[in-house]
Protein backbone atom coordinates (compact mmCIF):
# COMPACT_ATOMS: atom_id res chain seq x y z
CA UNK A 1 0.00 0.00 0.00
CA UNK A 2 2.74 2.57 1.08
CA UNK A 3 5.25 1.87 -1.81
CA UNK A 4 2.31 2.12 -4.26
CA UNK A 5 0.95 5.20 -3.12
CA UNK A 6 5.37 6.18 -3.10
CA UNK A 7 4.25 5.67 -6.94
CA UNK A 8 1.40 6.60 -8.05
CA UNK A 9 2.12 10.82 -8.47
CA UNK A 10 4.55 10.68 -10.77
CA UNK A 11 2.98 8.11 -12.63
CA UNK A 12 -0.05 9.80 -13.17
CA UNK A 13 1.62 12.85 -13.90
CA UNK A 14 3.87 11.13 -16.24
CA UNK A 15 0.69 8.90 -17.76
CA UNK A 16 -1.01 12.54 -18.53
CA UNK A 17 1.36 13.67 -20.06
CA UNK A 18 2.01 10.95 -22.30
CA UNK A 19 -1.95 10.79 -23.12
CA UNK A 20 -1.68 14.43 -24.28
CA UNK A 21 1.74 13.63 -26.07
CA UNK A 22 -0.02 10.93 -27.97
CA UNK A 23 -3.03 12.72 -28.67
CA UNK A 24 -1.26 15.40 -29.91
CA UNK A 25 0.55 12.58 -32.47
CA UNK A 26 -2.83 11.44 -33.52
CA UNK A 27 -4.48 15.38 -34.57
CA UNK A 28 -1.17 16.23 -36.14
CA UNK A 29 -1.88 12.58 -38.27
CA UNK A 30 -5.34 13.40 -38.81
CA UNK A 31 -4.33 16.86 -40.51
CA UNK A 32 -1.74 15.43 -42.31
CA UNK A 33 -3.96 12.91 -43.83
CA UNK A 34 -6.93 15.09 -44.43
CA UNK A 35 -4.22 17.47 -46.02
CA UNK A 36 -3.41 14.23 -48.41
CA UNK A 37 -6.86 13.63 -48.88
CA UNK A 38 -7.14 17.43 -50.28
CA UNK A 39 -4.10 16.83 -52.65
CA UNK A 40 -5.53 14.23 -54.34
CA UNK A 41 -9.05 15.39 -54.51
CA UNK A 42 -7.45 18.74 -55.96
CA UNK A 43 -6.24 19.06 -59.61
CA UNK A 44 -5.49 21.85 -62.19
CA UNK A 45 -6.87 22.06 -65.31
CA UNK A 46 -4.26 23.63 -68.47
CA UNK A 47 -5.25 24.00 -71.62
CA UNK A 48 -2.80 24.07 -74.57
CA UNK A 49 -2.93 24.64 -78.52
CA UNK A 50 -0.64 21.66 -78.77
CA UNK A 51 0.10 18.07 -77.66
CA UNK A 52 2.57 18.66 -74.46
CA UNK A 53 5.32 16.64 -73.39
CA UNK A 54 4.60 15.10 -70.12
CA UNK A 55 8.11 14.83 -68.29
CA UNK A 56 8.50 18.33 -69.52
CA UNK A 57 5.74 19.77 -67.78
CA UNK A 58 6.42 17.49 -65.03
CA UNK A 59 10.15 18.89 -64.42
CA UNK A 60 9.30 22.63 -64.65
CA UNK A 61 8.09 22.22 -61.06
CA UNK A 62 8.65 19.54 -58.32
CA UNK A 63 5.32 20.09 -57.17
CA UNK A 64 3.74 18.92 -59.69
CA UNK A 65 3.33 14.78 -59.45
CA UNK A 66 1.42 13.85 -62.74
CA UNK A 67 0.14 14.96 -66.04
CA UNK A 68 -3.10 13.32 -67.90
CA UNK A 69 -4.63 14.15 -70.68
CA UNK A 70 -8.19 14.75 -70.57
CA UNK A 71 -10.40 13.11 -73.14
CA UNK A 72 -12.00 15.64 -75.60
CA UNK A 73 -14.38 12.94 -76.20
CA UNK A 74 -16.54 13.66 -73.18
CA UNK A 75 -16.74 17.21 -74.11
CA UNK A 76 -17.54 16.12 -77.78
CA UNK A 77 -20.54 13.81 -76.83
CA UNK A 78 -21.85 16.67 -75.06
CA UNK A 79 -22.21 18.53 -78.46
CA UNK A 80 -25.07 18.03 -81.10
CA UNK A 81 -25.10 14.35 -81.60
CA UNK A 82 -25.91 14.08 -85.15
CA UNK A 83 -22.65 15.59 -86.22
CA UNK A 84 -20.80 13.82 -88.78
CA UNK A 85 -18.32 11.22 -87.60
CA UNK A 86 -15.79 12.98 -90.46
CA UNK A 87 -16.79 16.81 -88.87
CA UNK A 88 -16.21 15.12 -85.15
CA UNK A 89 -12.63 14.04 -86.26
CA UNK A 90 -11.90 17.68 -87.32
CA UNK A 91 -13.07 19.19 -84.77
CA UNK A 92 -11.33 16.78 -82.66
CA UNK A 93 -8.44 17.53 -84.19
CA UNK A 94 -8.64 21.77 -84.33
CA UNK A 95 -9.40 21.91 -80.78
CA UNK A 96 -7.07 22.70 -77.96
CA UNK A 97 -5.52 19.79 -75.88
CA UNK A 98 -6.77 19.63 -71.82
CA UNK A 99 -4.72 18.28 -68.97
CA UNK A 100 -5.18 17.76 -65.41
CA UNK A 101 -2.28 17.89 -62.98
CA UNK A 102 -2.41 16.22 -59.86
CA UNK A 103 0.16 18.16 -57.55
CA UNK A 104 2.10 15.88 -54.31
CA UNK A 105 0.61 17.94 -51.59
CA UNK A 106 -1.79 20.79 -51.30
CA UNK A 107 -0.23 23.97 -52.65
CA UNK A 108 -0.64 27.57 -50.81
CA UNK A 109 -1.73 30.33 -52.94
CA UNK A 110 1.69 31.69 -53.34
CA UNK A 111 2.92 28.06 -55.02
CA UNK A 112 -0.34 28.48 -57.20
CA UNK A 113 0.95 31.29 -58.72
CA UNK A 114 4.45 30.52 -59.28
CA UNK A 115 3.72 27.09 -60.73
CA UNK A 116 0.90 29.04 -63.01
CA UNK A 117 3.49 31.22 -63.66
CA UNK A 118 6.01 28.43 -64.79
CA UNK A 119 3.10 26.82 -66.95
CA UNK A 120 2.75 30.00 -69.05
CA UNK A 121 5.98 30.50 -69.36
CA UNK A 122 4.98 27.42 -72.05
CA UNK A 123 4.11 29.18 -75.31
CA UNK A 124 1.92 26.53 -76.62
CA UNK A 125 -0.29 26.75 -72.96
CA UNK A 126 -2.79 28.81 -73.58
CA UNK A 127 -4.51 28.86 -69.43
CA UNK A 128 -4.31 27.40 -66.53
CA UNK A 129 -7.40 26.81 -64.49
CA UNK A 130 -6.87 26.96 -60.54
CA UNK A 131 -10.22 26.67 -59.20
CA UNK A 132 -9.11 29.39 -57.39
CA UNK A 133 -12.29 30.36 -55.43
CA UNK A 134 -12.41 27.01 -53.57
CA UNK A 135 -8.83 26.79 -53.36
CA UNK A 136 -8.49 29.64 -51.13
CA UNK A 137 -11.23 28.67 -48.74
CA UNK A 138 -10.41 25.15 -48.19
CA UNK A 139 -6.35 26.77 -48.03
CA UNK A 140 -8.07 28.58 -45.09
CA UNK A 141 -9.46 26.19 -43.38
CA UNK A 142 -6.11 23.87 -43.33
CA UNK A 143 -4.31 27.11 -42.04
CA UNK A 144 -6.56 27.47 -38.98
CA UNK A 145 -6.37 23.69 -38.32
CA UNK A 146 -2.49 24.42 -38.45
CA UNK A 147 -2.82 27.10 -35.98
CA UNK A 148 -4.51 24.73 -33.52
CA UNK A 149 -2.28 21.81 -33.46
CA UNK A 150 0.20 24.41 -32.86
CA UNK A 151 -1.65 25.75 -29.52
CA UNK A 152 -2.24 22.04 -29.23
CA UNK A 153 1.61 21.55 -28.87
CA UNK A 154 2.39 24.55 -26.78
CA UNK A 155 -0.42 23.50 -24.32
CA UNK A 156 0.77 20.01 -24.01
CA UNK A 157 4.52 21.17 -23.51
CA UNK A 158 3.15 23.49 -20.77
CA UNK A 159 0.89 20.25 -18.94
CA UNK A 160 4.11 18.45 -19.01
CA UNK A 161 6.01 21.63 -17.68
CA UNK A 162 3.70 22.37 -14.84
CA UNK A 163 2.96 18.87 -14.10
CA UNK A 164 6.48 17.94 -13.79
CA UNK A 165 7.61 21.10 -11.54
CA UNK A 166 4.71 19.78 -9.25
CA UNK A 167 6.20 16.05 -9.11
CA UNK A 168 9.78 18.11 -8.67
CA UNK A 169 8.26 19.44 -5.18
CA UNK A 170 6.11 16.45 -3.97
CA UNK A 171 9.52 14.72 -4.83
CA UNK A 172 11.45 17.09 -2.89
CA UNK A 173 9.48 17.26 -0.29
CA UNK A 174 9.61 13.65 -0.11
CA UNK A 175 12.94 12.40 -0.63
CA UNK A 176 14.97 15.30 0.82
CA UNK A 177 14.17 13.74 4.47
CA UNK A 178 15.52 10.20 3.62
CA UNK A 179 18.60 11.39 2.10
CA UNK A 180 19.60 13.42 4.59
CA UNK A 181 19.35 10.79 7.42
CA UNK A 182 21.32 8.53 4.66
CA UNK A 183 23.95 10.94 4.49
CA UNK A 184 24.33 11.61 8.21
CA UNK A 185 24.99 7.34 8.16
CA UNK A 186 27.51 8.12 5.69
CA UNK A 187 25.73 6.71 2.52
CA UNK A 188 27.73 8.13 -0.32
CA UNK A 189 25.67 10.04 -3.07
CA UNK A 190 24.72 7.36 -5.01
CA UNK A 191 23.48 5.48 -2.29
CA UNK A 192 21.53 8.16 -1.45
CA UNK A 193 20.18 8.53 -5.30
CA UNK A 194 19.84 4.79 -5.65
CA UNK A 195 15.91 4.37 -4.27
CA UNK A 196 15.37 7.78 -6.32
CA UNK A 197 16.31 6.54 -9.81
CA UNK A 198 14.84 3.11 -9.10
CA UNK A 199 11.83 4.68 -8.15
CA UNK A 200 12.11 6.86 -10.96
CA UNK A 201 12.48 4.13 -13.88
CA UNK A 202 10.27 1.89 -12.01
CA UNK A 203 7.58 4.65 -12.37
CA UNK A 204 8.34 5.41 -16.26
CA UNK A 205 8.39 1.70 -16.94
CA UNK A 206 4.49 1.62 -15.64
CA UNK A 207 3.46 4.80 -17.17
CA UNK A 208 4.71 3.26 -20.11
CA UNK A 209 2.77 0.33 -19.83
CA UNK A 210 -0.27 1.93 -18.99
CA UNK A 211 0.04 4.28 -21.55
CA UNK A 212 0.46 1.31 -24.17
CA UNK A 213 -2.75 -0.51 -23.04
CA UNK A 214 -5.11 2.76 -22.66
CA UNK A 215 -3.64 3.22 -26.70
CA UNK A 216 -4.26 -0.30 -27.72
CA UNK A 217 -7.81 -0.10 -26.03
CA UNK A 218 -8.59 3.10 -27.86
CA UNK A 219 -7.21 2.22 -31.09
CA UNK A 220 -9.09 -0.99 -31.41
CA UNK A 221 -12.51 0.92 -30.87
CA UNK A 222 -15.05 0.67 -33.09
CA UNK A 223 -16.26 4.13 -32.44
CA UNK A 224 -13.09 5.88 -32.55
CA UNK A 225 -12.76 4.20 -36.70
CA UNK A 226 -15.95 5.92 -37.35
CA UNK A 227 -15.68 9.43 -36.68
CA UNK A 228 -12.27 9.07 -38.67
CA UNK A 229 -14.01 7.19 -41.84
CA UNK A 230 -16.60 9.95 -41.74
CA UNK A 231 -14.34 12.25 -42.54
CA UNK A 232 -12.71 10.42 -44.86
CA UNK A 233 -9.50 9.84 -43.44
CA UNK A 234 -7.27 7.02 -42.40
CA UNK A 235 -5.49 7.52 -39.25
CA UNK A 236 -3.01 5.35 -37.28
CA UNK A 237 -4.00 5.89 -34.05
CA UNK A 238 -1.81 3.89 -32.43
CA UNK A 239 1.25 2.63 -33.44
CA UNK A 240 2.79 -0.09 -31.71
CA UNK A 241 6.30 -0.29 -32.04
CA UNK A 242 7.51 3.54 -32.84
CA UNK A 243 4.37 5.46 -30.63
CA UNK A 244 5.29 2.67 -27.45
CA UNK A 245 8.54 3.94 -28.40
CA UNK A 246 7.84 6.80 -28.07
CA UNK A 247 6.49 6.94 -25.17
CA UNK A 248 9.22 4.71 -23.44
CA UNK A 249 11.72 7.45 -24.32
CA UNK A 250 9.58 10.69 -23.00
CA UNK A 251 8.82 8.96 -19.61
CA UNK A 252 12.33 7.55 -19.05
CA UNK A 253 13.75 11.18 -20.12
CA UNK A 254 11.43 12.84 -18.00
CA UNK A 255 12.15 10.84 -14.65
CA UNK A 256 16.02 10.54 -14.98
CA UNK A 257 15.63 14.15 -15.40
CA UNK A 258 13.33 14.97 -12.48
CA UNK A 259 15.44 12.40 -10.54
CA UNK A 260 19.07 13.90 -11.55
CA UNK A 261 17.57 17.58 -10.63
CA UNK A 262 16.05 16.69 -7.06
CA UNK A 263 19.60 14.74 -6.20
CA UNK A 264 21.77 18.10 -7.14
CA UNK A 265 19.96 20.74 -5.28
CA UNK A 266 19.50 18.68 -2.20
CA UNK A 267 20.86 20.36 0.98
CA UNK A 268 21.44 18.50 3.82
CA UNK A 269 19.60 20.00 7.03
CA UNK A 270 21.56 20.47 9.96
CA UNK B 1 45.66 6.01 26.07
CA UNK B 2 44.66 7.28 22.73
CA UNK B 3 41.91 9.85 22.14
CA UNK B 4 38.98 9.73 19.92
CA UNK B 5 38.16 12.99 20.30
CA UNK B 6 40.04 16.27 20.49
CA UNK B 7 38.62 19.72 20.70
CA UNK B 8 40.89 22.67 20.86
CA UNK B 9 39.66 26.37 21.58
CA UNK B 10 36.47 24.67 19.59
CA UNK B 11 33.81 27.54 18.87
CA UNK B 12 30.02 26.36 17.65
CA UNK B 13 27.85 28.70 16.05
CA UNK B 14 24.94 28.67 14.50
CA UNK B 15 25.10 32.65 13.42
CA UNK B 16 28.22 34.80 13.24
CA UNK B 17 28.54 36.42 16.87
CA UNK B 18 26.19 33.73 18.95
CA UNK B 19 28.45 31.33 19.57
CA UNK B 20 26.83 28.37 21.28
CA UNK B 21 30.19 26.35 22.27
CA UNK B 22 32.94 29.27 22.96
CA UNK B 23 36.67 28.40 22.59
CA UNK B 24 36.34 25.06 24.46
CA UNK B 25 39.26 22.74 25.29
CA UNK B 26 38.71 18.74 26.00
CA UNK B 27 39.66 15.61 25.37
CA UNK B 28 37.83 12.04 25.34
CA UNK B 29 39.65 8.46 25.82
CA UNK B 30 39.29 6.05 23.14
CA UNK B 31 36.74 3.56 25.06
CA UNK B 32 35.27 6.24 27.44
CA UNK B 33 32.12 6.20 29.01
CA UNK B 34 31.04 9.81 29.20
CA UNK B 35 27.93 11.63 30.19
CA UNK B 36 27.02 15.29 28.82
CA UNK B 37 24.31 16.88 30.93
CA UNK B 38 23.31 21.21 30.61
CA UNK B 39 20.52 22.93 30.94
CA UNK B 40 17.81 22.90 28.06
CA UNK B 41 19.53 25.18 25.35
CA UNK B 42 22.51 24.95 26.61
CA UNK B 43 24.40 23.45 23.70
CA UNK B 44 24.60 19.91 23.79
CA UNK B 45 22.96 18.45 21.15
CA UNK B 46 24.64 21.35 19.00
CA UNK B 47 28.20 19.59 20.63
CA UNK B 48 26.94 16.42 19.06
CA UNK B 49 26.03 17.81 16.32
CA UNK B 50 29.78 19.36 15.49
CA UNK B 51 31.13 15.14 16.31
CA UNK B 52 29.52 13.90 13.69
CA UNK B 53 30.37 17.21 11.75
CA UNK B 54 26.70 17.93 10.75
CA UNK B 55 27.70 21.30 12.31
CA UNK B 56 31.41 22.75 11.17
CA UNK B 57 33.49 24.53 14.00
CA UNK B 58 33.27 28.28 13.20
CA UNK B 59 37.25 28.33 14.92
CA UNK B 60 39.22 25.80 16.52
CA UNK B 61 40.45 22.43 15.87
CA UNK B 62 38.22 19.14 16.35
CA UNK B 63 39.71 15.81 15.22
CA UNK B 64 37.52 12.90 15.87
CA UNK B 65 39.13 9.31 15.74
CA UNK B 66 42.13 11.22 14.07
CA UNK B 67 40.31 12.66 11.54
CA UNK B 68 39.98 17.03 11.34
CA UNK B 69 36.37 17.98 11.01
CA UNK B 70 37.53 21.69 10.24
CA UNK B 71 37.18 21.39 6.59
CA UNK B 72 37.18 17.47 6.12
CA UNK B 73 36.10 16.07 2.96
CA UNK B 74 32.95 14.64 2.16
CA UNK B 75 34.32 11.14 1.47
CA UNK B 76 36.24 11.49 4.62
CA UNK B 77 33.32 12.64 6.63
CA UNK B 78 31.13 9.46 4.90
CA UNK B 79 33.76 7.02 6.21
CA UNK B 80 34.26 8.46 9.65
CA UNK B 81 29.96 8.31 9.96
CA UNK B 82 29.72 4.97 8.46
CA UNK B 83 31.81 3.87 12.15
CA UNK B 84 29.68 5.80 14.48
CA UNK B 85 26.41 4.99 15.78
CA UNK B 86 24.26 8.27 16.44
CA UNK B 87 20.85 8.55 18.32
CA UNK B 88 18.95 11.76 17.07
CA UNK B 89 17.11 13.84 19.59
CA UNK B 90 14.38 14.24 17.08
CA UNK B 91 14.88 10.03 16.38
CA UNK B 92 15.29 10.79 12.74
CA UNK B 93 13.69 7.29 11.34
CA UNK B 94 13.01 7.19 7.46
CA UNK B 95 9.00 7.35 7.52
CA UNK B 96 8.40 5.46 4.07
CA UNK B 97 11.04 1.94 5.66
CA UNK B 98 9.92 -0.01 7.56
CA UNK B 99 11.68 -0.52 11.61
CA UNK B 100 13.59 -2.77 10.40
CA UNK B 101 14.81 -1.80 7.11
CA UNK B 102 15.30 1.30 9.92
CA UNK B 103 17.32 -0.52 12.17
CA UNK B 104 19.84 -2.42 9.30
CA UNK B 105 20.61 1.00 7.21
CA UNK B 106 23.81 1.46 8.75
CA UNK B 107 24.29 -2.18 8.34
CA UNK B 108 23.32 -1.47 4.71
CA UNK B 109 25.42 1.98 3.98
CA UNK B 110 28.68 -0.61 5.72
CA UNK B 111 27.94 -3.20 3.13
CA UNK B 112 28.13 -6.04 5.66
CA UNK B 113 26.73 -9.45 4.15
CA UNK B 114 23.17 -9.76 3.44
CA UNK B 115 23.60 -13.01 5.32
CA UNK B 116 24.02 -11.88 8.79
CA UNK B 117 21.67 -9.14 8.52
CA UNK B 118 19.02 -11.59 9.85
CA UNK B 119 21.00 -12.77 12.44
CA UNK B 120 21.62 -9.06 13.49
CA UNK B 121 18.36 -8.26 13.00
CA UNK B 122 16.87 -10.67 15.44
CA UNK B 123 19.45 -9.77 18.35
CA UNK B 124 18.79 -5.91 18.20
CA UNK B 125 14.84 -6.47 18.05
CA UNK B 126 15.26 -8.67 21.23
CA UNK B 127 17.72 -6.47 22.92
CA UNK B 128 15.47 -3.40 22.23
CA UNK B 129 11.78 -5.58 22.69
CA UNK B 130 10.48 -4.39 19.73
CA UNK B 131 10.14 -8.11 17.83
CA UNK B 132 6.20 -7.84 18.69
CA UNK B 133 6.45 -4.65 16.04
CA UNK B 134 7.95 -6.33 13.05
CA UNK B 135 7.03 -4.88 9.75
CA UNK B 136 5.80 -1.66 11.33
CA UNK B 137 6.32 1.82 9.86
CA UNK B 138 7.59 4.38 12.45
CA UNK B 139 4.51 5.99 12.80
CA UNK B 140 2.55 3.77 13.64
CA UNK B 141 5.02 3.32 16.73
CA UNK B 142 4.99 4.88 20.15
CA UNK B 143 7.55 7.83 21.32
CA UNK B 144 9.18 5.62 23.62
CA UNK B 145 9.39 2.59 20.72
CA UNK B 146 10.69 5.20 17.97
CA UNK B 147 13.16 5.97 20.61
CA UNK B 148 13.99 1.70 20.89
CA UNK B 149 14.47 1.60 17.16
CA UNK B 150 16.67 4.65 17.05
CA UNK B 151 18.79 2.77 20.13
CA UNK B 152 18.55 0.05 17.13
CA UNK B 153 19.83 1.41 14.67
CA UNK B 154 22.74 2.99 16.64
CA UNK B 155 23.89 -0.36 17.23
CA UNK B 156 23.21 -2.00 13.78
CA UNK B 157 26.82 -1.90 12.41
CA UNK B 158 28.78 -2.16 16.01
CA UNK B 159 30.27 1.04 15.36
CA UNK B 160 33.54 2.67 17.53
CA UNK B 161 31.84 5.65 18.39
CA UNK B 162 28.19 5.63 19.50
CA UNK B 163 26.68 9.71 19.96
CA UNK B 164 22.88 9.57 22.27
CA UNK B 165 21.24 12.60 22.65
CA UNK B 166 18.89 11.86 25.68
CA UNK B 167 18.23 7.92 24.33
CA UNK B 168 15.92 7.56 27.35
CA UNK B 169 14.54 11.03 26.99
CA UNK B 170 10.82 9.16 26.27
CA UNK B 171 10.98 6.28 28.03
CA UNK B 172 9.53 4.78 31.82
CA UNK B 173 12.29 3.21 34.12
CA UNK B 174 12.10 -0.15 32.89
CA UNK B 175 12.74 0.62 29.18
CA UNK B 176 15.86 3.33 30.45
CA UNK B 177 17.18 0.70 32.32
CA UNK B 178 17.50 -1.78 28.91
CA UNK B 179 18.89 1.08 26.85
CA UNK B 180 21.62 2.22 29.82
CA UNK B 181 22.23 -2.01 29.81
CA UNK B 182 22.99 -2.03 25.90
CA UNK B 183 25.13 1.20 26.37
CA UNK B 184 27.16 -0.84 28.81
CA UNK B 185 27.21 -3.57 26.85
CA UNK B 186 28.95 -1.65 24.06
CA UNK B 187 31.17 0.31 26.31
CA UNK B 188 32.64 -2.93 27.81
CA UNK B 189 33.37 -6.05 26.98
CA UNK B 190 34.87 -7.28 23.43
CA UNK B 191 33.39 -4.42 21.57
CA UNK B 192 35.04 -1.45 23.69
CA UNK B 193 33.15 1.18 21.97
CA UNK B 194 33.40 5.15 22.93
CA UNK B 195 30.20 6.31 24.12
CA UNK B 196 29.22 9.62 24.45
CA UNK B 197 25.46 10.36 25.77
CA UNK B 198 23.40 13.33 26.42
CA UNK B 199 20.96 13.10 29.19
CA UNK B 200 19.49 14.80 31.89
CA UNK B 201 19.32 11.75 34.88
CA UNK B 202 22.71 10.07 35.03
CA UNK B 203 21.29 6.29 36.45
CA UNK B 204 22.32 5.61 39.73
CA UNK B 205 23.90 2.20 38.97
CA UNK B 206 25.98 2.90 36.64
CA UNK B 207 28.86 -0.93 35.88
CA UNK B 208 31.47 0.69 34.23
CA UNK B 209 33.78 3.90 34.66
CA UNK B 210 32.32 6.75 33.56
CA UNK B 211 33.25 10.63 33.32
CA UNK B 212 30.50 13.25 33.49
CA UNK B 213 30.81 16.67 31.77
CA UNK B 214 28.61 19.63 31.88
CA UNK B 215 28.09 22.62 30.09
CA UNK B 216 27.33 25.80 31.13
CA UNK B 217 26.89 29.72 29.37
CA UNK B 218 29.58 27.96 26.28
CA UNK B 219 31.63 26.38 27.91
CA UNK B 220 32.45 22.43 29.04
CA UNK B 221 33.54 21.62 32.60
CA UNK B 222 33.99 17.74 33.80
CA UNK B 223 32.41 16.77 36.95
CA UNK B 224 33.91 15.09 39.67
N1 LIG C 1 19.51 24.71 13.59
C1 LIG C 1 19.65 25.74 14.44
N2 LIG C 1 19.74 27.00 13.96
C2 LIG C 1 19.90 28.05 14.78
N3 LIG C 1 19.98 27.95 16.11
C3 LIG C 1 19.91 26.73 16.67
C4 LIG C 1 19.75 25.56 15.86
N4 LIG C 1 19.71 24.49 16.67
C5 LIG C 1 19.85 24.96 17.93
N5 LIG C 1 19.96 26.29 17.94
C6 LIG C 1 20.17 27.13 19.10
O1 LIG C 1 21.33 26.70 19.79
C7 LIG C 1 21.14 26.69 21.18
C8 LIG C 1 21.54 25.34 21.73
O2 LIG C 1 20.67 24.38 21.21
P1 LIG C 1 20.82 22.83 21.47
O3 LIG C 1 19.84 22.12 20.64
O4 LIG C 1 22.24 22.46 21.30
O5 LIG C 1 20.41 22.75 23.01
P2 LIG C 1 20.37 21.49 23.96
O6 LIG C 1 21.36 21.70 25.01
O7 LIG C 1 20.47 20.25 23.17
O8 LIG C 1 18.91 21.63 24.56
P3 LIG C 1 17.83 20.50 24.93
O9 LIG C 1 18.18 19.92 26.25
O10 LIG C 1 16.55 21.26 25.01
O11 LIG C 1 17.84 19.52 23.82
C9 LIG C 1 19.69 27.03 21.42
O12 LIG C 1 19.62 28.36 21.90
C10 LIG C 1 19.03 26.95 20.09
O13 LIG C 1 18.10 27.97 19.93
MG1 LIG D 1 19.25 18.78 22.57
Amino acid sequence: MKSLKNHLSLIVALLSILFSLQTFIVVDRAIASYKQNLANNYSLVVVSKKRLQKDVIVSKNPLINEINEISPDTVLKKLDGDMKRKEREFLKLSLPKFYKLKLSHYPSPDEINSLTKALLRDSSIVKVETFSRTHDTTYKLLLLFKSVISLFAISVAIVTILLISKELKIWQFKHNERMSIMALHGAPIWLRSAVLFRLAIVDALVATFLGFLLFSYIASSAWIAEQFSYIGIDVVVFDTFKDSLMMFSVSMTLSIFLATIIVLVHKEEV
Amino acid sequence: MDKVIIARDLSLAYSKDEPIINKVNFVIDSGSFVFITGASGSGKSTLLKSLYGALKPQSGSLVVAGVELNGVSRSKLNFLRQHMGIVFQDYKLIKEWTIEKNIMLPFMIAGYDKVQQQTQLDKLLNHVRLKHQVGKYPQELSGGEQQRVAMARALSHTPVLILADEPTGNLDDYSSQLIWNLLEGANSSDWKATVIVVTHHIPESMSVDYKHYHIEYGSIHEVT
